[in-house]
């Protein structure tokens, strides 16, 4: 089945299916999501939901086994689809269930960060668009975030991946956090909110109680944040340069002289960087008699730039659906990737392999052999590094568990 | 036989008695507080089965309401400590001239009957888990603090105790917990005499939430001063599941025909928002037999404005539309007027009006007899709340938030200056309008007009509880009522 290379438009059905057919990695997302090698109720009651063109939306799915879940999305053939939660029922069984009887039980503890909240902050880019420059907010929240929840929650098994046009999932597949109800998971996102959303202007840091210290868990990032702000915002963002962004800035400062002697040097000289205005920010308050309170806004400015903002409300419930990991993003073709931590800062968004270029790849390699069973053919794409990554990440997921059963046996 | 009752229990308490280190081990149960592990394995009788629970259902409900009018924490502790000394008294171990035991029973005892009542339903599951919640941390905070130590090492809370390693190698972020204190020294002094205890955070969310611990790998550190939240998680967690087990066996008690009705009365009452004052009243009233002929009078002397309002208006117009219908035969039937005197009141205040006998006959017995739940879906309404009537509709429901200030004080003139009330009294009650505590203002016209019976003001319906219940007006005007004339007929007799 040779497709001209020509006739290959990403967002048509066919292509969408050969997608499915050939490249979509069905038993990595399997394993990943049953965490064992025989479906298990983490798999056969777990909620997909399709959307197809039309905006058709198909809630409540569930399948017996990976086969049965890739015959379907053939047959479907969506636009994209969805992971939701571990039921106590077989989603679609919900009905013969007893009034009560159906919630969610299990679920990976999910994150998303979205470019959308930091318009107020890029000057890049706004809306919708993304280039390599706003990943930088991608990457400090990502490294933020991922410390953070390793080491105070002590969760392992993080996949961080690609929403496929301006933002990044956390999946996050512990035991423990899995189990997390909905209640727990507010608390934990609660914990890690410390910018508020909203599109109004104005001061969204309030982690403080009165004026005291920040708390330990922010003290301890603020190092690390306050070089990401360095580099970031002063430098390559330039947040500060024009009115507007330097009037962002003085509205965080509580203190009115400053602000004034700020803002007439600054409107002086329209010319001024970002760094050089930081500077005379810094030499302002080392003159200023209300040095502590300034210090504070000072610290709460490099947050509020730089501190992870999340979607909250993704978060705090087991029943939100979330795009699957390597399903294609309807509006720019790219395959949903999983993203390496280690290599987070040279992530492009533009490198992000599309359904039109694999299939492409397919095409080329097509002529030398017929191929058979077509469940492997991500192996000869430019795939396979992706694929590897989330086969990887299942094999610590599964490693552990078997060494949590072992510990169990010996305990007999 | 009470005896071989008391034994029983003994043995079932017996294996927590190692843990107890204190001088009162004659007790069967060693702590005031309980975190309610094991059943009461003891016989009881039906009657005492209804009463203890009965009695705790008031105090929840008296929780509930606390919730729902905003009180505060200190408001709600003293309107319910005081609750609880009236019905559910709860010594400390202290107290050795009180029979500790049969106070800790009877505490036991409802506790695990409102279990099976509430068990069935999420909703009711929630409820009841936030307002049992709220009574233990009311009775944790009132425990003398010697006896909560015994009770906390009383039983295994799996948290473990930071070593002073530990704490030293954390020792600045464990520092963060006392930033309230102002200078150095005194923050280094409170961290160098408290304890950390380690748990799984996922025990201390509320903590988490505020950002009040320091988490270090999944394990939260929680300074000593807030391990009430560990423990108060842990009871809700606890008696979370214990319901849910509950729950699941609650079906093969179906078959028991002497316990089913009365836990269905139990959630019933707790159901309609606020219990049982009236409930527990309407039994005992049903047997007085209320007959047609004595509302009249009794509306006069007991009922509260919104009746008042929809009984004189059927007297005067033969008739009411159908939710005044549904809102005062409801009250009625609380109030304990049986079906048959119903309809015979029903149809005699419809003579005279268009309604002809035929007509009621046809039209309107059924629905009051839907309303005692004998027709149709056979569901037992609860009479309608106050929180119901606010909400409802305007023309029949709370006068003091429907009806203009004038027509407020017309309405209120005519109907309760044979009780007591005057002009000058007026005055108090229409601030209360303007501000839109309705029910404080019909609380006051309840002491106002109970003034004869001894009733002052503040007292309320009893306790400083306001009035939150058509019933629970009636049913405490009564009440007092009768025991004014128990008083005066002991007289009688004396002379």
């Amino acid at each position: 089945m040779v497709v001209p290379s020509s006739d290959i438009d990403s967002s048509s059905p066919d292509a969408m299916r050969l997608f499915y057919r050939r490249l979509y990695p069905f038993p990595s997302i399997f394993t990943w999501l049953n965490q064992q090698h025989a479906p298990t109720r983490l798999f056969t009651h777990r909620e997909f939901a399709f959307t197809l063109p039309g905006d058709v939306y198909l809630r409540y799915n569930s399948f017996q086994n990976v086969e049965e879940l890739k015959k379907q999305v053939c047959n479907l053939n969506p636009s994209r689809f969805e992971i939701g939660p571990m039921y106590s029922v077989r989603p679609k069984d919900r009905r013969t269930a007893r009034p009560g009887a159906f919630f969610p039980v299990q679920r990976e503890l999910v994150f998303d960060i979205d470019m959308t909240d930091y318009d107020p902050i890029r000057t890049c880019c706004s809306e919708a668009a993304i280039c390599k420059r706003c990943w930088g907010f991608i990457s400090a929240a990502v490294h933020v975030l991922d410390a953070a929840i390793r080491d105070q929650f002590g969760y392992q098994h993080l996949m961080w991946v690609y929403s496929g046009r301006r933002g990044i999932h956390l999946w996050i597949s512990d035991k423990e956090a899995m189990e997390l109800t909905d209640d727990e998971r507010k608390a934990m996102v609660n914990w890690l909110t410390v910018v508020q959303g909203g599109k109004e202007p104005g001061k969204k840091v309030n982690v403080r109680i009165g004026s005291r210290a920040l708390p330990p868990s922010l003290q301890e990032c603020l190092q690390e944040l306050a070089e990401v702000f360095t580099d970031l915002i002063l430098q390559d963002q330039d947040c500060f340069a024009t009115e507007e962004g330097y009037e962002a800035l003085l509205m965080l400062l509580p203190v009115p002289d400053v602000v004034d002697a700020l803002r007439a040097k600054w409107s002086a000289d329209p010319m001024r960087s970002s760094s050089e205005k930081w500077t005379d920010l810094k030499a302002q308050i080392k003159k200023s008699s209300e040095k502590a309170t300034l210090t504070a806004a000072l610290e709460d400015i490099i947050l509020q730039y730089t501190y992870p903002r999340l979607d909250a409300e993704v978060s705090k419930h087991r029943n939100h659906l979330l795009k699957a990991p390597f399903v294609v993003h309807p509006g720019t073709g790219r395959v949903c990737v999983p993203v390496d931590l280690a290599r987070i800062d040279d992530f492009d968004p533009d490198k992000v392999p599309t359904v039109g270029q694999l299939l492409e790849e397919l095409n080329h390699i097509e002529g030398e052999k017929e191929p058979g069973d077509h469940d492997s053919d991500w192996q000869k794409t430019s795939l396979k590094p992706y694929v590897e990554m989330l086969d990887n990440h299942v094999a610590r997921i599964m490693n552990d568990i078997r060494k949590v059963k072992l510990e169990n046996d010996m305990s007999w | 036989m009470w005896k071989a009752r008391n034994q029983q229990a003994r043995t079932s308490a017996a294996g927590d008695s190692k843990f107890q280190g204190s001088s009162h081990s004659d007790l069967v149960y060693p702590h005031r507080l309980n975190f309610y592990d094991s059943p009461p394995l003891f016989d009881v009788t039906l009657e005492e089965f209804e009463e203890c629970a009965l009695d705790r259902l008031r105090i929840l409900a008296e929780i509930e309401s606390s919730a729902a009018r905003n009180r505060t924490w200190e408001e709600t502790k003293a309107v319910t400590v005081s609750q609880c000394f009236k019905y559910l008294p709860l010594n400390s171990t202290s107290a050795e001239k009180v029979d500790r035991d049969s106070e800790r029973r009877k505490d036991h005892l409802g506790h695990f009957v409102l279990r099976l009542a509430f068990c069935r339903s999420e909703d009711l599951r929630r409820r009841f888990i936030k307002a049992e919640s709220t009574l233990f941390k009311i009775r944790y905070d009132t425990d003398d603090s010697k006896e909560r130590r015994n009770f906390l090492s009383s039983r295994d809370f799996r948290w473990i105790a930071v070593d002073d390693s530990e704490k030293a190698m954390y020792k600045e972020q464990l520092k963060a917990a006392y930033h309230g204190l102002k200078s150095e020294s005194d923050r280094q002094s409170a961290f160098a005499a408290d304890n950390f205890y380690k748990v799984k955070w996922t025990r201390v969310p509320d903590l988490v939430d505020r950002r009040k611990v320091f988490l270090k790998g999944g394990w939260a550190y929680v300074p000593g001063r807030e391990l009430a939240s560990i423990v108060f998680q842990e009871f809700e967690v606890q008696l979370d599941k214990a319901l849910n087990v509950t729950a699941k066996s609650l079906p093969r008690l179906d078959e028991d025909t002497r316990l089913v009705p009365i836990l269905n009365n139990l959630s019933q009452g707790f159901l309609a928002g606020v219990a049982s004052d009236w409930s527990g009243m309407s039994s005992e009233s049903a047997g007085d037999g209320i007959t047609a002929d004595m509302i009249d009078d009794m509306a006069k002397k007991h009922f509260p404005l919104c009746m008042r309002v929809m009984h004189s208006n059927l007297i005067k117009d033969h008739h009411l539309k159908h939710f005044g219908r549904l809102n005062y035969g409801l009250f009625l039937k609380a109030l304990g007027v049986t079906v048959d005197e119903a309809i015979i009141f029903w149809r005699k205040s419809f003579m005279g009006g268009k309604v002809t006998e035929d007509r009621f006959n046809k039209e309107y017995k059924y629905n009051i007899r839907h309303s005692y739940g004998l027709e149709g879906k056979r569901a037992n309404y609860p009479a309608k709340t106050c929180m119901q009537l606010l909400q409802g509709n305007d023309e029949y429901g709370c006068p003091y938030r429907s009806f203009t200030p004038d027509n407020l004080q017309t309405a209120l003139l005519a109907a309760y200056t044979p009780l007591g009330l005057k002009s000058i009294d007026l005055a108090e009650i229409m601030h209360t309008k303007k501000t839109e505590h309705f029910h404080v203002g019909c609380t006051r016209i309840f002491e106002i007009t109970h003034g004869h019976c001894g009733i002052k003001k503040g007292e309320g319906v009893g306790d400083g509880e306001s009035v939150t219940h058509p019933n629970q007006y009636a049913a405490r005007s009564i009440e007092l009522e009768k025991s004014k004339e128990v008083k005066t007929e002991a007289m009688d007799v004396d002379d």
